[in-house]
């Protein structure tokens, strides 16, 4: 099953050998990228997991992921190993670029995202679609967001006895992000487009906020549960 | 998060809180503020996160900047004061005063009312376009961030720099803003400011989301517009505004003055305000 990495990825970084975690940087944040499996195929396309909100990657593959390659997990920034930032200021944006320092070590992947980190993997695959063969959005912790428009706005100041990690800061302001379902159509026309699969996107998720029902509503966009979804982005190799 | 917080007047005059535009600083406002002070006020302003004197954040947002207003609000004596804000911070005080209706007696924005007009007319496919090309120049942004920092160079250098982008501002100002916005380091001067805040991100944000939390304003609004367009104003126009602003709210218009309405003309927007809020 394996398929040579087509040059315009960078080369995975050998650093990583021997060891089961790396160290990314992004801007003043050090990211935490675990190995979680190294698969029956070490030279198979990796499949990168993207973790929800306030989770973090797990320490073994759950039983129900099948992946012939290597598989790693990014904890975001504020959670897991990562750096917990002080004062907070998160975005998807932010997280976006985290998952961009991955892509610069691991070159061409499929991913999982969980929660958030399905929208994070939508908005990535958007940017980087000749690195990104398929994303499966499957449900998880901070899939909804905070709606399709702003509510009133508010400020608070999490609680003194709040552990911290995950930060906080990050579970409370990244449960309010605005996602509006026109947005979220836009980025996967731009999957869609430059992707040379027949589904470049697979919705998982069984709770379907207003972003997720128009991503799934979208021409090029399949729906399937995880381990099948999966063995579809397995069994396809990127055509671009 | 440690936020550098400004002020001017008797400290035991009543409050006023002022928020500056994004890349200026606390103290842009030293010819400005003692105006206020002297018609009775005590001058409250912090720089935000990432300018002037205040830290540097691991991350930054809106949503950050208006916790840490309202951090700085909360060290002020209760009841209610004016909250003032140029720009980005004209905007960030009519969340605040959204936040906080209690606090809250009178709002006062300086050229600070974003508009649609620096989009005019672009169609959808346009706009999906710039969408794309926004998130590609925010990563290529944020691959080139470890380590940044800001270009030294001679104080006259970073007074001509600063103009590029406030081309109203007399040489003697941007030179004197160097002195109180930079410091001088072994190899030059450098701005305080963090070198890796960047105008602008990619993101859902639009400009009616802010223009909506207008209307509902219970405390009297005054809005100041500076009419000569520049490139670092929001090209609003007063037809943009009018229809958005709360019953009995006031809309003063500044011919011949640019985005910086209250540096170019600080008498005349002082005299303003003072006769806004007394």
């Amino acid at each position: 099953m394996s398929e040579p990495i087509p040059d315009l990825a960078p080369a995975p970084d050998p650093s990583f050998d021997g060891a089961d975690h790396r160290w990314l940087r992004h801007n003043r944040i050090d990211l935490a990228l675990h190995r979680v499996a190294v698969g029956s195929d070490p030279s198979f396309r990796p499949l990168l997991l993207l973790h929800g909100l306030g989770e973090r990657t797990p320490e073994t593959l759950p039983g129900s992921i099948h992946w012939p390659g290597p598989v790693y997990g990014l904890d975001f920034t504020g959670h897991g190993d990562s750096t917990i930032p002080v004062g907070g200021g998160y975005t998807s944006e932010i997280l976006v670029g985290d998952v961009d320092a991955a892509l610069e070590v691991l070159g061409q992947v499929t991913i999982l995202g969980r929660g958030l980190g399905a929208y994070i993997g939508l908005l990535i695959a958007a940017a980087r679609p000749a690195q990104i063969v398929g994303v499966v959005l499957a449900d998880g912790p901070g899939l909804v967001g905070g709606g399709i428009h702003p509510g009133s706005p508010s400020v608070a100041f999490p609680a003194p006895w709040a552990t911290a990690i995950p930060d906080p800061f990050a579970l409370l302001e990244l449960s309010r992000d605005v996602r509006p379902p026109d947005y979220a159509q836009n980025y996967v026309r731009f999957v869609i487009e430059r992707s040379g699969l027949e589904k470049a996107l697979m919705v998982a998720a069984v709770t379907r906020p207003e972003w997720l029902a128009a991503v799934a509503a979208e021409p090029g966009v399949g729906q399937a549960p995880v381990e099948e979804a999966l063995r579809f982005f397995a069994e396809h190799a990127d055509t671009a | 998060m440690a936020l550098s917080v400004a002020e001017w007047g008797d400290e035991n005059a009543p409050p006023v809180l002022f928020a500056h535009g994004g890349f200026d600083f606390a103290e842009t406002l030293n010819r400005f503020a003692p105006m206020l002070a002297d018609g009775g006020h005590r001058v409250v302003a912090w720089d935000q996160r990432g300018h002037g004197d205040s830290a540097w954040a691991h991350l930054y947002s809106w949503e950050a900047d208006l916790r840490d207003a309202a951090a700085v609000l909360s060290t002020l004596p209760d009841g209610q004061l004016p909250f003032i804000g140029h720009s980005k911070g004209g905007s960030l005080m009519m969340y605040l005063a959204n936040v906080a209706p209690h606090r809250v007696s009178a709002l006062i924005n300086l050229d600070g009312l974003p508009s649609g007009n620096n989009m005019p007319d672009v169609s959808e496919r346009e706009r999906t376009r710039m969408q794309r090309d926004e998130m590609d120049a925010w990563l290529a942004h944020r691959r080139g961030l470890s380590g940044r920092q800001r270009r030294p160079g001679t104080l006259e250098e970073l007074a001509a720099r600063r103009g590029r982008m406030n081309p109203r501002m007399s040489m003697e100002w941007l030179r004197y803003l160097v002195t109180v916005g930079a410091r001088e380091e072994s190899d030059g001067w450098r701005w305080k400011l963090d070198p890796t805040m960047r105008m602008g991100g990619f993101g859902p944000w639009r400009p009616e989301w802010s223009m909506l939390r207008l209307p509902g304003l219970g405390a009297p609004v005054m809005g100041v517009l500076g009419l000569e367009l520049e490139t670092m104003g929001w090209g609003t126009r007063p037809a943009d505004v009018l229809p958005y602003l709360p019953p009995g709210a006031r809309l003063e218009t500044l011919e011949g003055v640019g985005h910086f309405v209250h540096i170019e003309q600080p008498r005349v927007v002082a005299d303003l305000i003072l006769d806004f809020i007394s």
